[in-house]
């Protein structure tokens, strides 16, 4: 074996973890693509998938600071619920304006995660029990709320919420050659041009972040691995986005999800409040000691965490276009699971912002490749839970090896 | 005297380490055996390739026990041999009593039917033997770290030991509790029990041993035959592969102007709020000092070291604190570090450092203020303060990328000073800035105290070694029961005034 080989090698297996992910989401997206007779790839079904996992992502954001905190929050599936059922009340039967409804919405859900973080934060008392009961009242809400009935249909303005797309900026020309080009009815050259722009941005800032290691001596990842991991990332964007433009363009949902991804990716590495997250989660006892408000950033956590839930609500009312009692159940396990699979610790501390979203990506990957090939719901639950066991599994396994 | 126990060059590699390069080790039937060595010199690693944590087959070389080859495929094993480990880190059930914790594992049932009368007869009986006065059905929480060491012991007893091993069993114990537990060894010797003991405290390998084995790098460096009379320096020299004359490094002694004070100080227990741990304490310490608290464990050091940092400790905290002549606030941790105090306590691993995290993330969490803008973290400043304090503590590291949990103790101890000297602090309080590490390493932190000093600072030293008070403080305040019972001036202070002073109270 040559030394590069030996230097990819040593490098997989130290980053098992990072690496297992990607590749998981890809064999798994492959593996449908194939058995599915390429249905999977179809824009329409792709515009779908994002449609259909929004939510889940948003809320998987929240959950990871949550987790990475040291705490869970089993109350997000109600309370997404209960926030979309306030929003029709306030909408369908009381006539409020979209503009108006949606800040209160996300007040609502701010003052919901403020209420549990407080018994949490301040009372000191474990998550799972708090966020229990708040689970158990914010059902009890929707239904009280929504008086057993499903309340609908929204207007077209909340409804663009998750449903709308965005519209071409370029020629309509340039958008018609395109078309023709490429063989499909239509073309949207902006969320073209963006997948290009994001690939583009991809490789800048991992050649940046490159040059920065180099710089400070930093061992990084040797380059075949490097130009690898930035091809598959890059070229995948450019293809989804492709796939897109063929279709109806960029879903409204996908911008907001991708900016708020974007955002706490930031926030999670590189502010302050971020660090003092992962130091709470690593250790509270050390990290009060050093100055930091432990209590308040807990309570922080879950402030977020309810105003990403009523923001998960809304859009998934939107796109139901009506708002049932039901809305949420369990969605709660799909959140949590995403997070573990993308590789949080139960015990806080570690976890990446980017992790949990490929972990949502891979559970909504496998909901909707499974339900195109006609897996029943019961067989559903059985694959599901096996993967959630076998990531963590896998995660533990490379953990001890290395040990 | 035939050999109970034969390690034949052992040798054990970890991924990318040699841990033990050929070990041999000696043990005759009978005797106190010291095993001593810088941390990470292999000492635990050999004791665990002995008690099958590391199963026969992992590791190259021979065990030969009690005339036979050995192979141990695990814990179990060795201890259906009666060989029994006594870890550093206490592996007792807080929750349940004295005598469920000596026969957990190994009830005395009946059908699985526990007989509690004869469990806690013979608990009586064991607890007699290793000389504790408590009921079989105290409870471990309510003990001192002491008597959970004397009932580790009774429960080695009961399973019919031969070979009792204890991992530094003296290192959170006070003097007088050191002392008891010596005895109880040279008892147990008496009673036909071999022993182990690792042990950082080399008056207490002189006093109870009868060989010394000294381990450095992973290597069998040297037996010493302990009842020839040997000095603490003929040891020192082999564990650190250097001549160790002066182990506190000399300092100038200069006293300048008054930095802290506390008037007043009073603090009460958190949960049973009638109880009060501190008693009206006053102190103070000038630029350049270093003073020293002794006491016994238990006498509320820490508790008032805490208390005074942000109120980290207790309940109905009253006094007041000066820097420089004016009342500063201190009623929680990032006032206290922005008045100027540093904490660093006596507990790295719970309370110090995020285990799981790097050296940089670990040097820079206590004042993130220096390497960010506007709340966005500055990733090469960052490197930039790990750095340098890595080269001004002389941490031995790869990289300030390593997790600090790999480190080992003298190591960790520097990332959390250096944790504190980042935040530019003009009192730094050390809660036993020694604990669990090696001479090495701890010639180098008093080296660093001394830079501290030399600066201006102000350090408050809390310490259970009596040795290492006298070597480095300017004065020493005595506690007992929460309340100082003295004060010595180095000139004053040795050992005996110390005791006498706590004892006479």
């Amino acid at each position: 074996m040559t030394n590069s080989q030996k230097g990819i090698k040593a490098h997989l297996a130290g980053h098992m973890r990072d690496y297992g992910l990607l590749f998981a989401l890809i064999a798994i997206m492959a593996f449908f693509q194939i058995v599915t007779g390429g249905t999977l790839m179809r824009p329409v079904n792709i515009t779908n998938l994002f449609l259909q996992n929004s939510y889940i992502i948003i809320m998987a954001l929240g959950m990871l600071i949550v987790i990475v905190a040291g705490h869970i929050d089993l109350s997000v599936g109600s309370v997404m619920g209960f926030v979309g059922a306030l929003a029709a009340v306030l909408i369908v039967e009381m006539d409020m304006p979209v503009s108006v409804t949606v800040p209160i919405c996300l007040v609502v859900g701010g003052l919901i995660g403020a209420a549990q973080g407080y018994f949490v934060a301040f009372w000191r008392i474990p998550s799972f029990i708090v966020t229990l009961a708040g689970m158990l009242v914010f059902r009890g809400l929707s239904l009280w709320l929504l008086e057993g009935q499903s309340v609908g249909p929204f207007p077209r303005e909340f409804q663009i919420l998750s449903t709308g797309f965005v519209g071409d900026i370029f020629p309509a020309a340039w958008g018609t050659g395109l078309a023709q080009l490429f063989g499909a009815r239509n073309f949207n050259v902006l969320s073209f041009a963006l997948g290009l722009l994001g690939a583009a941005a991809v490789i800048q800032m991992g050649l940046k972040s490159r040059a920065r290691n180099a710089q400070y001596g930093i061992a990084d990842e040797p380059a075949g691995l490097f130009w690898g991991r930035i091809a598959i990332i890059s070229a995948a964007i450019v293809f989804l986005m492709f796939k897109l433009s063929t279709f109806r363009g960029l879903p409204n949902v996908v911008v907001t999800m991708g900016v708020l991804i974007m955002v706490y990716a930031f926030i999670t590495s590189r502010t302050v409040i971020g660090r003092r997250i992962y130091a709470l989660g690593g250790n509270e006892k050390a990290a009060k000691l050093s100055g930091i408000k432990t209590e308040r950033l807990t309570f922080l956590a879950f402030v977020n965490m309810g105003v990403l839930a009523a923001l998960a609500g809304m859009i998934f009312a939107a796109r139901l276009n009506t708002a049932t009692p039901k809305a949420g159940f369990a969605l709660e396990l799909d959140v949590i699971a995403a997070v573990f699979i993308g590789g949080a610790s139960m015990s806080g501390g570690s976890g990446k912002i980017i992790g949990a979203v490929v972990g949502a990506f891979i559970m909504g990957v496998m909901n909707n490749g499974m339900s195109i090939m006609g897996i029943g719901i019961d067989y559903q639950q059985v694959i599901k839970g096996l993967v959630l066991l076998a990531a963590v599994f896998f995660d533990v396994y490379n953990k001890n090896k290395q040990a | 005297m035939t050999a109970l126990l034969e390690m034949r060059s052992i040798t054990k590699e970890f991924p990318g380490v040699k841990a033990l390069d050929k070990v041999s080790l000696t043990v005759a039937e009978g005797e106190i055996h010291a095993i001593c060595g810088e941390n990470g010199a292999g000492k635990s690693t050999l004791m665990k390739v002995l008690s099958g944590v590391y199963p026969a087959g992992t590791y190259d070389g021979e065990i030969h026990y009690d005339g036979a080859l050995a192979e141990f495929r695990g814990i179990r094993d060795s201890e259906d041999r009666g060989i029994i480990i006594i870890h550093q880190e206490l592996a007792l059930v807080p929750q349940l009593s004295i005598a469920e914790n000596i026969f957990l594992g190994n009830e005395t049932a009946n059908g699985g039917v526990i007989n509690w009368h004869e469990a806690n007869r013979r608990t009586e009986e064991l607890l007699r033997k290793v000389g504790l006065k408590e009921s079989p059905t105290t409870l471990i929480d309510s003990l001192g770290v002491g008597k959970q060491q004397l009932v580790e012991i009774a429960k080695a007893l009961s399973k019919d030991v031969r070979l009792l091993i204890l991992d530094e069993p003296t290192a959170a114990l006070q003097e007088n509790d050191s002392q008891k537990l010596l005895d109880l060894m040279l008892e147990l010797k008496s009673q036909g029990v071999t022993s182990i003991i690792i042990s950082h405290k080399l008056g207490e390998v002189r006093y109870v041993s009868d060989t010394v084995t000294v381990i450095r790098d992973g290597m069998s460096v040297s037996t010493l035959d302990a009842k020839a009379g040997l000095s603490e320096d003929d040891i020192v020299r082999d564990m650190v592969g250097r001549d160790m004359s002066d182990r506190y490094p000399e300092r100038e002694r200069k006293a300048g102007d008054m930095l802290l004070e506390i008037e007043d100080w009073n603090a009460w227990h958190p949960e049973h709020a009638e109880r009060q741990i501190i008693k009206n304490i006053s102190m103070n310490v000038r630029a350049g000092e270093v003073v020293g608290i002794a006491g016994l464990m238990g006498s509320g050091r820490t508790e008032l070291a805490m208390s005074v940092f942000g109120k980290s400790y207790g309940r109905n905290i009253d006094g007041t604190v000066k820097l420089h002549g004016t009342p500063v606030d201190v009623s929680n941790v990032p006032r206290a570090i922005e008045a100027g105090l540093a904490y660093v306590t006596e507990d790295r691993k719970h309370l110090g450092l995020v285990l799981d995290e790097t050296i940089r993330f670990n040097t820079t969490l206590a004042k993130l203020d220096n390497v960010s803008r506007n709340g966005v973290l500055d990733s090469h400043a960052e490197t930039q303060v790990a750095e340098k304090y890595r080269e001004a503590l002389r941490t031995r590291t790869p990289s300030v990328f390593q997790k600090v949990g790999n480190l080992s103790g003298g190591n960790q101890q520097k990332v959390v000073l250096a944790k504190w000297l980042n935040t530019a602090p003009e009192v730094l309080i050390l809660d036993e800035p020694t604990r669990g590490i090696d001479v090495g390493a701890k010639y180098e932190i008093y080296a660093i105290i001394n830079e501290l000093s030399a600066e201006g600072k102000g350090v408050v030293m809390i310490s259970s070694e009596m040795p290492e008070l006298l070597g480095m403080c300017d004065r020493i305040y005595v506690m007992n029961e929460g309340a100082f019972v003295g004060e010595l001036s180095a000139e004053e202070a040795s050992q005996e005034r110390i005791m006498s002073l706590i004892v006479n109270e």
